[in-house]
């Protein structure tokens, strides 16, 4: 074990060199070093904290650009309604790691459309009330279900103040080998985490929004687009009287 | 070499025995078109990858889920990669199927493994 964790740490030392030299060249920007970025070989640290900053202004009531470039990177697609359940149960049912959230202000009747998923909570509650240890925080701030000790118990489901958790109520047939699922286990967004651990610094749903209404990166990197817009606008946490701290936030709600 | 060959062939022998030979269903399946078919041994000594492949995999599941490191070698991901065969159109057949990798010695031993419920059975996604 610890053979393979000295060599992991040269692997990133190699690396670590070989993109100093990039960097050091002129007009050298960071996609490029992401797009030759590999999987990693050493734990994630809590020197990045991933979130996003969402301008709901940019959001068009009818479309689900975000929902639907989800449902295809992570597999949701490929989860059938089980045979012979009702279909408004299977609707209610139905895996969902973005909803598409509607606010009508009464007084003035303005609408808001929003893309709701797993906040990645500082202090999430999921994580509070999960008996087994498998409702947990990465160190980089992504809130996960570990399905391997998940016991199906859905007390996350009921503790998550954005409803953000969704359960396999049937066996799955096809699924993605980036992206496991199975009967009996609570899954939720979890920040395309596959992407992250190849090297890569987007989402899907953030690649796929064309009005580019979702600003995706590392909160500890003062220099990050995110932190820069977050810095620039003025953001809310929604539910921020629960004192969470998402790692997930709103402007122009 | 002859680790790999022979855990093959014993599988095959082995299910042969129990199905009877036509019925290696998953029957489509060519030989020798897994990527482990080529190669000498597995990411370990055959006699290891036989005696501790679940350990491996088990430790490796939660340096991955909790600490985010991919592409090592014990990967299930990789093990699926590289042990799933091909039918003669060149689609990949899944490893849990009768008489394929994973399943010819499982079964046999009548040990339930719970992969496959969730992780995906052939290379490359579905």
């Amino acid at each position: 074990m610890s053979r393979t964790n000295d060599s992991g740490r040269r692997d990133f030392l190699k690396k670590a060199a070989a993109a100093t030299t990039v960097t050091v060249a002129p007009g050298v920007v960071l996609h490029s070093l992401t797009a030759q970025a590999e999987p990693r070989t050493t734990p994630v640290t809590d020197k990045v904290r991933w979130g996003m900053l969402i301008d709901t202004s940019k959001c068009a009531e009818g479309c689900t650009d975000c929902v639907e470039a989800c449902d295809r990177e992570n597999g949701i697609d490929l989860v059938n309604k089980p045979e012979g359940a009702d279909d408004a149960l299977w609707e209610r049912q139905r895996p969902h790691w973005i909803r598409q959230v509607k606010l009508k202000d009464n007084m003035t009747g303005r609408i808001t459309v929003l893309p709701m998923m797993c906040q990645h909570c500082e202090f999430p509650p999921c994580v509070d009330v999960c008996p087994t240890g498998a409702s947990f925080k990465r160190a980089d701030g992504i809130v996960m279900v570990d399905r391997h000790i998940c016991i199906g118990c859905r007390y996350c489901m009921m503790a998550c103040p954005y409803k953000a958790r969704s359960f396999i109520h049937a066996d799955v047939a096809e699924k993605l080998t980036h992206a496991p699922r199975g009967k009996g286990c609570v899954e939720a967004c979890n920040l395309c985490v596959h992407r992250l651990d190849n090297g890569q610094t987007t989402t899907a749903c953030q690649e796929a929004c064309k009005q580019q209404a979702i600003v995706f990166g590392d909160l500890n990197d003062p220099e990050s687009p995110v932190s820069k817009a977050l810095k620039q606008y003025p953001s809310v946490q929604i539910r921020d009287d629960l004192k969470l701290n998402t790692g997930v936030r709103y402007t122009n709600i | 070499m002859t680790g790999k060959r022979s855990i093959t062939l014993s599988a095959i022998l082995v299910s042969g025995l129990i199905f009877g030979s036509g019925a290696l269903v998953a029957g489509e399946a060519v030989e020798g078109t897994a990527k482990a078919d080529k190669l000498e041994s597995c990411v370990e000594p055959t006699d290891v990858m036989r005696r501790r492949h679940f350990e491996f995999i088990k430790h490796q599941r939660d340096l991955t889920v909790r600490q985010g490191i991919r592409g090592s070698k014990h990967s299930l991901a990789g093990c699926v990669d590289c042990h799933a065969r091909h039918d003669a159109q060149g689609k990949p057949v899944p490893v849990d199927a009768e008489g394929q990798f994973c399943a010819a010695c499982h079964d046999y031993v009548a040990v339930h493994i719970d992969c496959f419920s969730c992780h995906s059975t052939v290379p490359g996604g579905k």
